[in-house]
């Protein structure tokens, strides 16, 4: 198992280098430059000029680059422009809303995602199938921003929940950890805990939407399958009662491939985020991505994306791991 | 009382600062030596009580507000208004220079320039006489001043505070600056309110009454600013009462905001929107015929437009400064719309067929231009009415646009236009004529020098005076377009009182209660 993760691990180097050219020379690409976004509305050509020449960017690419690489692999990534901060503490404080939001969103998505594909499954052709192929249609069919636009303004209202941010303004809760409930709990402030979960229910399931409807479908199509399979046949033919033979080899065998879809559902939930967190005002990575692209933050762009990038790489690794539980065929192969 | 500010501020140490959104929270911090009158961009008193220039207007010396102590319960007095200029002047370091965007323009160069871009330095020395005096010296008179002292980048603050947490400490980090801890955590000035905390992760700047200030004493006991940068989500956060306020509604909303009885406040205008005209781009030989630029100003029905396409408040603009501004002159050249006249010019100009590359931008709403397509729809097709072929090229402000105009000039016409930053003509007109520039492609040495001229004039009637025959000037050459004055609205919600917008989103929180 150790050689397998070292293994992945190294891997994942030149993935990531390869990703760290492709953003560095992107980001070089674009017209008007750090210079102008730090510079804002009254910027003019002579103050650019002497802003690249301060911040030598008036340097080759490739020099810059291997200038960002080695600050880069001591963890230097920069300060950012709009807020000043070093950008790998902004990452630090803004990351456990994304996490809060994205695991609320996954436990959304995996507790109704695979009960309902299972349901699906089971009756087959039924009512409740014909409704939740639909629902799953719409789920995915349905951007992300246009559901949480209508769920602030058709639920927030009506169900009292808050529309925008993390916490209440102004609540005075105590920040240890920075995941708002987490922290709630820890220092039994049980308001804060409760607004915190307000503030989350409709962003995690605009989050969710995705997600829950992919899972659905993957179960449903794999229950199916397995439900096909001959082993269920000798199973049923050796007398075990149904609820044995569902948990023992239906879900078992069922739920290989969903393990994999949540793993990539994981990963892809970073690029939900960013429209999510953005709408609802949630202040994670997305949050700070959105902001960085809309005013040229170079170095927060730089840094986001190559974290993005290895929490991806990182994510798979997990699902490869796990399938190695569910399945030790795996990791014999 | 919580706000909704649009942005992020970037750090609390004003000088080092340009934008508006720290400094909306810094005006709160901080005091300056002369400030706005609230509501206006007139001048009077704050810390110092009096500003007297010599006559030669090289001297300038601020008798001062006695008793008054920063938030910390140190003193200010005239040491410590020497020890603010002279830190400014002395700034060392590319990084610490190249930030302070202001400084630089108001008062041209270091102790020790660290760019060629920075001039000879217009601050010479500063004097503390007795406590209560200050005299600051110059070496050559600048128009600016005493408007400029009213930049909230020029705010006094405690010495002890700047020595005590580093605050001339800017590095360089890669691509960008790291500030001290004092710029980030612990800014001290005399101002109504001192500061609390930045929280980040909640977007949260947290602000308490300062008790030790010394005329302009809280009525909130807390001031929160939130940070929200979509609008939609700034209005929500209104109607659900999580904030009492927040900046930059949409003109769209207005009236809808009125209906559900939020106070919209309009702003007077202290911007100007213009239509450039390039006389070293692809027309550029039609364009230098000062027939041809005029004929564009005759073509275009600026008061349909703004009555039309403009929020409430918003006014024609007939030069490029707006009447708020000392130095505003009716008695200038006007060009009314008159399509026959236009066409008149153009046909005397030999200049019937022309064909212009009209750029405007795209992915942007600012103050003085809340819709650009919507500006150039408008002018395109007047200029089409008199027979002038548009070739449109629209980019994205960040993404081309401002290079392709500003610095290649690739454009005959092209849309843009100024928010002021001081109650001062040459803020406007300095910076859009001042000089040779891509922008505008012409170079007319005379006009140059009396921008030049009317910049050094003493401060006091004789400047007005001088911009005032400027902007005669200017109308007449007509090197662009005045289109319009756009006014920016704040919006608070309807147990708010006491908050005074101004024409130079100089709002203040002292006199704000919340029923």
């Amino acid at each position: 198992m150790l050689r397998f993760l070292v293994r992945r691990l190294l891997q994942a180097i030149p993935t990531l280098l390869i990703l760290s050219i492709l953003v560095f020379a992107w980001l070089r690409s674009l017209p008007g430059g750090p210079a102008a976004a730090l510079l804002g509305d009254k910027a003019t050509p002579e103050k650019i000029a002497n802003l690249n020449h301060v911040l030598g960017l008036d340097q080759p690419v490739v020099i810059q680059y291997f200038k960002f690489l080695g600050r880069a692999v001591t963890g230097d990534f920069g300060a950012s422009l709009v807020s000043t901060q070093p950008v790998m503490s902004e990452i630090g404080t803004f990351l456990p809303a994304t996490i809060e939001l994205g695991i609320s969103a996954m436990i959304i998505a995996v507790l109704i995602g695979i009960p309902a594909g299972y349901l699906s499954a089971r009756y087959r052709g039924g009512v409740a199938d014909n409704v939740i192929i639909v629902l799953t249609l719409i789920g995915v069919a349905v951007p992300v921003f246009f559901l949480g636009y209508m769920m602030q303004d058709l639920l927030a209202g009506p169900l009292g929940l808050p529309s925008q941010g993390r916490q209440t303004a102004g609540l005075d809760a105590t920040a240890i950890t920075n995941f708002a409930v987490l922290d709630g709990i820890m220092t039994s402030e049980w308001d804060a805990v409760w607004d915190a979960i307000k503030h989350l229910i409709l962003p995690a399931f605009a989050l969710a939407t995705i997600p829950l409807a992919v899972i659905t479908r993957i179960t449903r199509a794999s229950v199916l399958e397995v439900l096909n399979e001959d082993f269920i046949r000798t199973a049923n033919s050796k007398g075990l009662t149904q609820p044995v033979v569902r948990r023992r080899h239906v879900l078992r065998n069922g739920l290989l491939p969903v393990v994999t879809t949540i793993g990539l559902q994981t990963g892809a939930l970073l690029g939900g985020a960013v429209l999510t967190e953005r709408v609802f005002n949630f202040r994670g990575l997305g949050f700070l991505l959105a902001e960085g692209i809309e005013r040229r933050d170079y170095p927060r762009l730089q840094a986001l994306l190559l974290f993005g990038a290895l929490v991806y790489v990182l994510v798979n690794m997990l699902v490869d791991v796990s399938y190695g539980i569910i399945d030790p065929r795996v990791r014999v192969r | 009382m919580i706000f909704g500010a649009a942005g992020n501020p970037k750090l609390f140490d004003p000088i080092f600062n340009d934008e508006g959104e720290t400094f909306r929270i810094t005006r709160q911090i901080f005091d300056t030596l002369i400030q706005n009158k609230p509501g206006t961009a007139d001048l009077e008193p704050s810390l110092a009580e009096k500003w007297e220039p010599s006559n030669d207007g090289k001297t300038w010396t601020f008798s001062l507000k006695q008793g008054v102590k920063f938030s910390d319960g140190t003193a200010f007095d005239a040491a410590a208004v020497c020890f603010n200029f002279d830190r400014w002047y002395n700034m060392k370091g590319a990084a610490a220079q190249s930030q302070m965007i202001y400084y630089a323009d108001v008062f041209s160069g270091f102790a020790k320039n660290e760019s060629t871009d920075y001039g000879d330095p217009v601050y010479k020395s500063c004097e503390a006489k007795d406590p209560a005096t200050a005299v600051v010296n110059l070496n050559k008179a600048k128009g600016a001043f005493p408007a400029a002292f009213t930049l909230p980048s020029f705010s006094m603050q405690s010495p002890t505070a700047l020595k005590q947490y580093k605050a001339d400490e800017v590095t360089q980090s890669g691509d960008s600056f790291t500030y001290s801890e004092y710029a980030n955590k612990h800014p001290v000035g005399t101002g109504p309110f001192k500061f609390d905390s930045w929280d980040q992760g909640k977007g949260e700047i947290t602000l308490s009454k300062n008790e030790t200030s010394p005329t302009q004493t809280a009525k909130l006991d807390k001031l929160i600013f939130k940070v929200i940068p979509d609008e939609n989500a700034r209005k929500q956060a209104l109607k659900a009462g999580d904030i009492q306020g927040y900046d930059y509604p949409a003109p769209a909303d207005y009236g809808l905001l009125r209906n559900e009885g939020e106070q919209v406040l309009v702003r007077p205008p202290f911007n100007v929107l213009y239509l450039g005209i390039n006389q070293s781009g692809p027309a550029a030989e039609k364009l230098k015929n000062l027939k041809v630029r005029q004929a564009l100003a005759y073509g275009i029905n600026r008061e349909q437009f703004v009555k039309s396409k403009l929020p409430e408040g918003a006014e024609t603009a007939t030069e490029f400064v707006p009447k708020t501004i000392s130095g505003y002159t009716d008695d200038v050249t006007k060009y009314p719309f008159d399509q026959a006249k236009a066409r008149q010019l153009l046909q005397e100009a030999g200049a019937t067929d022309l064909t212009l590359k009209f750029y405007y931008p795209t992915e942007v709403t600012r103050p003085y231009m809340p819709n650009p397509a919507d500006v150039f729809t408008s002018i395109s097709e007047d200029l089409k009415a008199i027979g002038i072929k548009i070739e449109p090229v629209a980019k994205p402000w960040n993404g081309g646009y401002k290079d392709d105009v500003q610095k290649f000039g690739k454009h005959d016409l092209h849309l843009l236009g100024w928010t002021g930053d001081y109650n001062d003509a040459g803020n406007f007109v300095g910076t859009f004529f001042g000089r040779k520039k891509p922008e505008f492609g012409f170079d007319n040495p005379q006009l140059f020098q009396a921008l030049a001229a009317a910049d050094a004039s003493p401060a006091g009637d004789a400047h007005a005076k001088a911009y005032q025959e400027v902007n005669k000037q200017i109308m007449d050459y007509l090197p662009a377009i005045p289109i319009s004055y756009g006014p920016p609205a704040i919006v608070v919600g309807p147990k708010v009182k006491g908050l005074v917008a101004s024409p130079l989103t100089d709002e203040r929180f002292n006199t704000v209660t919340v029923n």
